[in-house]
């Protein structure tokens, strides 16, 4: 199936010279989640805004549904919906106005079932009646949903959905993705939180300084880099490690009373067994065993280190 | 043309006015009625007739006028100022929809507004004077074009607009002494000559007097003059716009 957004060497440089984005291509496909991870400044609202036509590019392309977003806007458009960063509203309108307004917008006839539907999905049918200044910060951030979801999108981009929201909101909010994602919407969203990544992408990027400096899939993301440690703690320090645990590749630390050893977890044999019956024919005393799994925090916080130390 | 989008940003906009409708009509309305009494009682009892007309009967038109443009041009530059100012413009410019539709709404609603308290105005009047309108129709397309090409300048004024002082600034600085010195209150015929000659550069002038000769069939400047000056603004207010949103001036980096 062709990609239902294609991004090809995006390239974004603001009136003050700053070069926000410098070429990024991406393609998405349709029904997949992807989340962008980047640090503050990394260029991902730039890019998002960009593709929604809130900034005008420098150079490079963008088709959303093989529409170009700039000589085929209003069908490029009409499928996209996007929740901003910034909580934007009008504090004084209410809530299903404002709804009705952005399905309006999009040129889509009224219908209020589907306007119900959409706010009872949010928790904000309750509300529909309040002013937007009565609602709490979470539920602000829930309009934004409701607009963006209010016109039906195909693509909906979600810019840091889960900024300043709480533990259960961050939950309900992962859930609607996940009803969307089985409504076949395809969605973009931008995080700095790995675990959301980690949760419900299929597939993650990581931005930094204006480049997009990979996107892999989750898992193989996971597996590639997902090794596994074991730490072998002990009773008495060693001075070295003892030969006969040599073929092991253990690296000793913490004052010399833990030797760690590294495998792969999906390896046939992960040698773990093996390794403690020499440990204990070794003549060592054991004190305690933990293993421990790379994130994609440690992925991602070695690439941009990675990536700093290279600019260097 | 995406009809559903210049409706919704029309109905949108005019729930905002419905919401505040006692407060837009109060302060005209008030106004209104000092005018009359200081300039149509007060002053106007030692004033002959102006062009046969009664002195009171004569500011009517440019009273309206005044009113008009006045509130054209703030809700329009308010109108597209305000998404601007708290951020919601990001729906605008990130929706299916051309510039002339953008402008269709905003512009569309500022202009019904403005056309509702001159309508206000005008029945305001009728308790004071006895107004005569000799050209119905032409009154009601002069009123109509002044409220829309207003507005369209309004609506410029709001994108230009970088904070709330600039907002107000040139509708106080620019538009005011315009429509003050284009003769809401007297006859250009009762100017001096160089003051006259000034005077025919006041775009405002051929507005007035062409709304006037609607009203009592006599007129400063031919009406064919007045209805030139019109159509030339507009255009020339709408290849601004047009500008604008071609290089995204003001609103898109
Ligand atoms: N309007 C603008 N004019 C000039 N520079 C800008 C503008 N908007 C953003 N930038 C710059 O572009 C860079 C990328 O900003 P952007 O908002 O895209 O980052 P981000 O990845 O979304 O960051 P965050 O995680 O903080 O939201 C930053 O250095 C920012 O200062
Ligand atoms: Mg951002």
């Amino acid at each position: 199936m062709a990609p239902i957004l294609n991004i090809s060497d995006l390239r974004k440089s603001y009136a003050d010279g700053f070069e926000a984005l410098k070429g990024v291509s991406l393609q998405i496909e349709t029904g997949e989640i992807i989340a962008l991870l980047g640090p503050n400044g990394a260029g991902k609202t730039t890019l998002i805004s960009t593709i929604c036509g809130i900034t005008t590019a420098t150079s490079g392309s963008v088709t959303v549904g093989g529409h170009d977003i700039l000589s085929e806007y209003r069908a490029a458009r009409a499928m996209i919906g996007l929740v901003p960063q910034e909580i934007n509203l009008e504090p004084f309108e209410k809530v299903i106005n404002t709804v009705r307004f952005s399905r309006g917008l999009f040129g889509k006839p009224s219908d209020d079932a589907a306007l119900e539907r959409i706010l009872r999905q949010l928790s904000l049918w309750d509300k529909r009646d309040n002013q937007i200044r009565e609602l709490s910060g979470g539920m602000k951030r829930r309009v934004l949903i409701a607009k963006a979801l209010s016109h039906e999108p195909r693509l909906l981009f979600l810019d840091e959905p889960t900024a300043g929201v709480d533990v259960e909101l961050r939950k309900d909010m992962w859930e609607i993705v996940e009803g969307l994602k089985a409504d076949g919407v395809t969605i973009v969203l931008t995080t700095h939180y790995i675990e959301e990544a980690e949760a419900i992408a299929d597939r993650v990027g990581v931005i930094a300084k204006g480049e997009l400096l990979l996107v892999e899939d989750k898992a193989s993301l996971m597996a590639r880099m997902g090794q596994k440690q074991l730490d072998v703690q002990l009773s008495e320090p060693l001075d070295e490690v003892p030969a006969a645990l040599a073929k092991y590749n253990l690296t000793l630390c913490d004052n010399n009373r833990t030797l760690t050893y590294s495998y792969d977890t999906r390896a046939e044999r992960t040698g773990i067994t093996k390794l403690l019956s020499d440990v204990s024919a070794a003549g060592l005393v054991l004190r305690d065993v933990v293993t421990r799994q790379s994130s994609l925090e440690d992925i991602f916080v070695g690439l941009v280190h990675d990536e700093e130390e290279a600019a260097l | 043309m995406n009809w559903t989008a210049i409706k919704a940003i029309y109905l949108f906009e005019m729930a905002r006015f419905f919401r505040t409708l006692a407060q837009s009509f109060i302060s005209p309305v008030l106004s209104t009625c000092l005018y009359f009494v200081v300039f149509g009682a007060a002053i106007g009892s030692r004033i002959q007739e102006v062009d046969g007309v009664s002195y009171g009967a004569f500011i009517v038109p440019g009273l309206i006028m005044l009113s008009v443009i006045t509130q054209a041009i703030s809700n329009a530059s308010f109108g597209i100022y305000f998404p601007k100012f708290i951020g919601t413009i990001y729906e605008l410019l990130s929706a299916p929809v051309s510039f002339l539709e953008i402008v269709a709404g905003y512009v569309g609603a500022a202009a019904t507004k403005a056309l509702f308290i001159g309508v206000i105005i005008l029945i305001t009047a009728f308790f004071f004077v006895d107004v005569n309108i000799a050209h119905p129709v032409a009154m009601i397309a002069f009123l109509v074009l002044t409220c829309l090409s207003f507005a369209l300048l309004g609506f410029i004024i709001g994108i230009w607009a970088g904070n709330f002082e600039q907002l107000q600034l040139v509708p106080l600085l620019i538009v005011t002494p315009l429509v003050f010195l284009g003769g809401s209150f007297y006859s250009i015929s009762m100017l001096p000559p160089i003051w006259q000659t000034i005077s025919f550069f006041n775009p405002v002038v051929y507005l007035i007097s062409g709304f006037r000769w609607s009203f009592f069939g006599a007129a400063d400047v031919p009406i064919a003059l007045s209805l030139c000056a019109i159509a030339g603004f507009t255009t020339l207010c709408l290849l601004i716009i047009w500008w604008i949103f071609k290089t995204g001036w003001r609103i898109r980096q």
